[in-house]
């Protein structure tokens, strides 16, 4: 579903992504974790055809990046620590607007149900500036699975949210896993997630493959059936370490 | 017809969050009638025949008030990071173009609508005048068609406010002297044959302009 191969992403003299492969395949759910600065915002702005990429390419829904970006965009839903949403429209308007412009059938049905869904249909009127930060992230998601997308790109969508927050996003997102990971049937059945986060335990357990990504460069990668907490915990820990010895021996020469 | 959907779409939308707000129009309006009040003071003590001045003093209070709605118009899409909600729908990315310049063009008109009969009575002059109101509309056209281009630039600078009048200024001086001496040529009562090269001139401005915008909007917003 997302084949990337050898991507470079540089900004100036600063190179964000050094020759990235990865593949997704449909209906997976992959988790990529990494240190501020790795990269991961970088490359899901990539595959969501919002940033160009220096080098490399990038088939996402089997439609290259260079050449053919509104069908990618059609295929794709983002949900960033960013809500990407009107404060001064109301939950309801937000989903409205959106909807028109991915030309979303019977849409009124599709917003009833979808703000049901993430559990804010008592607050369909209200203006999106007046709800809690964690009830804008799950109206953010709402946001992000209006047009029904194949692929679901996830930046940091636990980001500034209290515990409590986490909790509700975390069981929307159980819902929208694939029904191996516990999700609900016929929904996400074939829905492929990419989605990038700093909280291990968050990211793994919803997960069928997780990857590291270390200054621009994927540094591990283990499937669900090969992977415990602790020892992926411990491969984190031993790239973030290798990773800050050479930038300490690139800065000390 | 599916590109038209979505450029309305976009109109809708910030129409609707003007309505809520009312901050764009506020300000411009407000801006706008301190303008030309505090000319029309001004020149009561000094100037003899404010007919020659009338036409820059009317161009001026539409450009200063279309900088303070342009400045505001793609910050409210950076807030939130809604320019990329935008930018990640399945939409030629030239309609966002259309949908934001058309939004302008609506909220310059709006305030250009309630300014000129308080400029004519200030003013002592009629302006109501079929050729004028041409003048006015291929003006603001020309103005908010390049305009959001360099809106849409400016905003992703961190001195956005002061961005935008030195990147949009230099480019708009042709069309602003092309309305200033065709609104100044109706004024002094010539007829429309003696102004025609000035408004073919906005006319041309409007249609390269809008050209250009089309065409480059999509590099200006992808990084």
């Amino acid at each position: 579903m997302i084949e990337v191969r050898g991507l470079v992403k540089s900004f100036g003299s600063k190179v964000a992504l050094e020759g990235v492969d990865l593949d997704v395949a449909e209906g997976e759910f992959l988790t990529l974790v990494g240190p501020n600065g790795a990269g991961k915002t970088t490359l899901i702005r990539i595959l969501a055809t919002l940033t160009r990429p220096t080098g490399g390419s990038v088939r996402v829904a089997g439609y290259d990046l260079a050449g053919q970006g509104a069908e990618i965009r059609r295929r794709i839903g983002l949900a960033s620590h960013q809500t990407l949403l009107y404060g001064d429209l109301s939950a309801e308007e937000n989903l409205r607007f959106y909807g028109r412009m991915y030309e979303v059938p019977e849409l009124e049905e599709r917003i009833t149900a979808l703000l049901q869904r993430v559990g804010l249909e008592h607050r369909r009127h209200d203006l999106v500036r007046t709800l809690s930060r964690g009830m804008q992230q799950r109206l953010s998601l709402a946001r992000a699975l209006l047009h029904d997308p194949a692929i679901l790109l996830l930046d940091e969508p636990y980001t500034g949210l209290d515990q409590q927050a986490v909790e509700v996003l975390r069981e929307v997102l159980v819902a929208l896993a694939p029904p191996k990971l516990g999700g609900m049937k016929g929904g996400a059945k074939s829905r492929t997630v990419l989605m990038t986060t700093h909280n291990l335990e968050r990211g793994l357990e919803l997960c069928d493959r997780a990857a590291i990504l270390v200054n621009g460069r994927l540094v591990h990668q283990a499937d669900k059936s090969d992977l415990d907490v602790v020892s992926f915990t411990q491969a984190y820990r031993r790239h973030l370490h290798v990773s800050r010895f050479t930038f300490d021996v690139g800065v000390g020469r | 017809m599916s590109f038209l959907r979505k450029v309305l779409a976009i109109v809708q939308k910030d129409v609707a969050v003007e309505l809520r707000t009312r901050e764009m129009l506020s300000s411009m309006f407000v801006f706008s009638l301190l303008v030309i009040v505090i000319f029309s003071f001004a020149f009561e003590l000094r100037v003899e025949n404010v007919r020659e001045v009338a036409p820059g003093v009317l161009w001026v209070t539409f450009v200063f008030a279309g900088m303070l709605g342009l400045s505001r118009s793609f910050v409210l899409e950076k807030d939130k990071g809604c320019l990329e909600g935008l930018l990640l729908c399945p939409v030629d990315r030239s309609a966002i173009y259309f949908g934001k310049m058309l939004g302008n063009v609506i909220f310059m008109t709006i305030v250009e609508a309630i300014i000129l009969p308080i400029f004519s009575i200030l003013f002592n002059i009629f302006l109501f005048q079929p050729v004028l109101l041409l003048i006015v509309v291929l003006g603001t056209l020309g103005f908010a068609g390049v305009g959001t281009l360099f809106s849409a630039m400016a905003v992703h600078t961190r001195s956005r406010e002061v961005m935008l009048p030195i990147l949009l200024f230099p480019v708009v001086v042709p069309a602003m002297i092309a309305a200033v001496k065709a609104t100044g040529g109706i004024l002094d009562g010539q007829p429309f044959s003696e102004i025609a090269h000035w408004v073919r001139l906005l006319a041309v401005f409007d249609v390269v302009f809008l050209a250009i915008s089309f065409m480059t909007f999509d590099y200006v917003v992808e990084e």
